[in-house]
């Protein structure tokens, strides 16, 4: 009986040190994950001051660099820049650029963050910062009157891209003038590596005069309340990365982009043409899609995506609520190096006219008539080539390109081109009326359509001036009377 | 008796005149502002304030006269003030203690000096910094009427004063002439106001509907105020942000006097 009882007893003893085991290996487990997650104990080592870059570039990345107390100096400035061509503009900045300049940290960075307002400026402004945690971002305490310092601190504590913004009233108004950039949080370790990285930051803007319209223009309130935005830009400007300023990868080159959307108003459709991105962190979270054609960007939001290039070209950024892009100015270049791969990509391999049903061609819609100006003097060369330049900006670079050299099968080069200068009535014809069907230029056939172009005698004798004294064309002064010759 | 009690309401009435002649002759370089009520912002709960008759400078005060002022009281010449009254940037444009320097203009606003300063240049003229309602009232007119904050043309131009830099370096008088004879209210450089942090503005801007539910329900106010209240917001705003001791580059001021006082 008593060695019975002794038994179930011992066994009894077993059963609750078995228990009491499982619990402590349980707890050990899962004790382990919250005590390496929690950012917020992440000790600071080292005091560093941090890099700042304006765009389209990025700091270095965080690597291996453990936590630290990083210094970060942020000046404003309220200045004028350029829009587009001709077109002036009030920017107010974070560091002097719009975007304002690339802050890159990594969780646990205990952020020392100093906000100096340049004495030369009119307004209070502040920033709120969506990666802090915190009542209003940092705004309130941040808050700071011309010629004035302010400093405050805040911890790191969740891994992303985020965007930061002037919080001063009234808010809109100071998104609207540019004040907005990205600050990244990298988990610990860094993101992974990749080849080229670059900073690209779309904005909606609102002017007083419409789109293209010269001279200083100031920040319409009525349009930005009514969200009629007269420009839809990466990088503060109309051709920020476009042309000269494009961005660039070779061939083989994994590349990131960190995208923002400071707004105010517009979410972006943000697509790179030609492309698919193998990876995109959603909304600059931790969540990764992949093989994503177009994603979408809040108004205050963020969004890293990643792709590898394999062809050479150019690929055009977009947002592809796609008139933005085309006339509003929301267009960037990424211009890739390096040898074709026909696997890939075979470039065109026949082409042949295609007319079921006769042609046809479209027309640009035509505003009111009789606003062609009348007894206009005939303007010199040098006027015609600085007007010029400008409407070829605005409507010819999208096909022919920034120097005329078009792309190879679908638009013609306008450079060195003996099409052009063979025949300019017949050029002209082509900017008033159209032109489709199959021509010859320079030794290869195109078979495209172009559109009939909205413009008055007076812009195509311009911008025509300008093509032909350029890239290598034989140098005809068009006037407004040759136009107007061959209007039907 | 009749006669009597006429006599006596002529008697008040030319005494009454002379007084307001002598008044005006006295103060004629001010301008005469006649009082009244009104919103300062529109907005759901906003509330009418009134504000009494009351002179004002025509311009702001000049580098030339503040120079004038500092000759005379030399413990607001730029080394000797107190760090308390003014801050590091105090007249920090001009070249010395009592030289402005060739870039500075003497037809200029002055700039650079503290609400301390002010006020204090101001009393020893026997005048006063306006107080924020005063200010505000006398802002609402523009050519030819004396509240044109529901013209969208005249909050636009605001509006865009607010963005065109350095208007500081222009001379007093390069702005348009108000309904009370008032230059330079907007499109110059701000103004110290005597109770210029009466209404705070929090720096958070999207609370500040909760602070001070009387001049920040920017959310209840919608259509055709909006733009009114935007030009508004950024004076209130810039008020926010300041300290009596900051001498900032685009703030000047201009003295006021009560109308009752003379």
């Amino acid at each position: 009986m008593k060695s019975i009882n002794q038994l179930s007893k011992n066994s009894i003893f077993k059963f609750y040190l078995a228990l009491v085991l499982i619990l402590v290996v349980l707890l050990t487990l899962f004790s382990c994950k919250p005590e390496e997650a929690k950012a917020e104990d992440i000790r600071v080592e080292s005091k560093i001051q941090a890099q700042l870059t304006s765009p389209p570039f990025v700091p270095a990345p965080v690597g291996a660099r453990k936590a630290a107390n990083l210094v970060v100096d942020m000046e404003i400035i309220e200045m004028e820049g350029e829009m587009t061509g001709g077109v002036k503009y009030v920017y107010w900045t974070f560091g002097g650029t719009v975007p304002g300049s690339f802050i890159r940290t990594r969780v646990g960075d205990e952020v020392e963050f100093h906000l100096k307002n340049h004495p030369d400026n009119k307004l209070p402004h502040n920033i709120d910062l969506h990666a802090v945690t915190g009542p209003g971002g940092g705004a309130e305490s941040s808050f700071v009157a011309p010629g004035q310092e302010k400093v405050f601190s805040f911890k790191t504590l969740n891994p992303g891209l985020y965007v930061y913004h002037c919080a001063t009233a009234p808010v809109g108004m100071h998104i609207a003038n540019g004040m907005y950039g990205l600050i990244l949080v990298e988990p610990k370790g860094g993101l992974p590596p990749v080849d080229k990285e670059y900073y690209v930051m779309q904005g909606d803007f609102y002017t007083e005069g419409d789109y293209g319209k010269p001279g200083l223009q100031a920040f319409s309130m009525q349009k930005a309340i009514d969200e009629h935005a007269d420009y839809v830009v990466f990088n503060g400007a109309v051709g920020a990365i476009s042309g000269d300023n494009a961005l660039t990868a070779e061939v083989g080159e994994t590349v990131r982009l960190f995208v923002g959307n400071g707004g105010p108003n517009l979410v972006s459709s943000f697509h790179l043409i030609g492309e698919i991105f193998n990876k995109v962190y959603v909304e600059g979270g931790s969540m990764v899609n992949e093989n994503v054609q177009t994603t979408l960007i809040p108004a205050g939001g963020a969004a890293i995506v990643e792709f590898k290039v394999e062809v050479p070209g150019t690929f055009i950024l977009v947002d592809h609520s796609i008139f933005r892009a085309f006339n509003k100015g929301a267009l960037g270049m990424l211009k890739v190096g390096g040898d074709e791969n026909e696997k890939v990509y075979s470039g065109t391999q026949l082409e042949k006219t295609y007319l079921p049903e006769g042609s046809v061609i479209q027309a640009m819609p035509v505003a009111e008539k009789g606003k062609e100006p009348q007894n206009v003097p005939d303007k010199t060369l040098a006027e015609q080539l600085v007007h010029g330049k400008q409407l070829y900006a605005q409507t010819c670079f999208a096909c022919h390109q920034s120097a005329g050299q078009g792309i190879a099968g679908a638009f013609p080069p306008l450079a060195k081109s003996d099409y052009l200068n063979a025949d300019v009535g017949r050029s002209i014809n082509a900017v008033l009326y159209g032109l489709t069907g199959e021509i010859t230029v320079n030794g290869d056939k195109y078979n495209s359509v172009m559109t009939s172009q909205n413009l008055t005698d007076e812009e195509i004798a311009d911008v025509m001036t300008y093509v032909y004294n350029n890239w290598g064309n034989n140098k005809t002064k068009v006037t407004p009377a040759m136009v107007k010759e061959q209007r039907r | 008796m009749l006669n009597s009690k006429l006599n006596l309401v002529l008697l008040t009435a030319i005494w009454f005149l002379s007084q307001q002649f002598f008044a005006q002759e006295q103060k004629e370089d001010m301008a005469y502002v006649k009082g009244g009520s009104y919103i300062p912002l529109y907005g759901a709960d906003s509330v009418w304030v009134k504000v009494d008759d009351f002179l004002l400078d025509p311009y702001p005060v000049t580098n030339a006269e503040f120079l004038k002022f500092v000759h005379e009281n030399s413990e607001w010449k730029k080394s000797g003030i107190k760090k308390l009254f003014a801050d590091e940037r105090y007249l920090y444009n001009w070249k010395s203690d009592y030289s402005l320097g060739e870039n500075v203009s003497e037809k200029a606003p002055v700039t650079n000096v503290s609400w301390f300063a002010a006020k204090r240049f101001c009393e020893c003229q026997g005048k006063r910094l306006p107080t924020l309602d005063e200010w505000e009232y006398a802002a609402m007119a523009d050519e030819d009427t004396p509240d044109a904050r529901v013209k969208e043309s005249y909050n636009q131009k605001i509006l865009s004063w607010y963005e065109t830099p350095k208007t500081f370096e222009n001379n007093v008088g390069s702005t348009f002439k108000n309904y009370w004879g008032v230059y330079d209210l907007h499109g110059l450089v701000w103004e110290w106001t005597l109770d210029f942090n009466a209404v705070l503005l929090s720096g958070e801007s999207r609370n500040d509907s909760d602070t001070d539910r009387n001049l920040f329900c920017g959310s209840g106010s919608v259509g055709a105020t909006d733009l009114m209240n935007y030009a508004a917001l950024m004076r209130y705003a810039f008020r926010g942000s300041i300290k009596a001791r900051y001498s900032i580059k685009n703030l000047g001021f201009r003295c006021a006097r009560d109308a009752q006082s003379l």
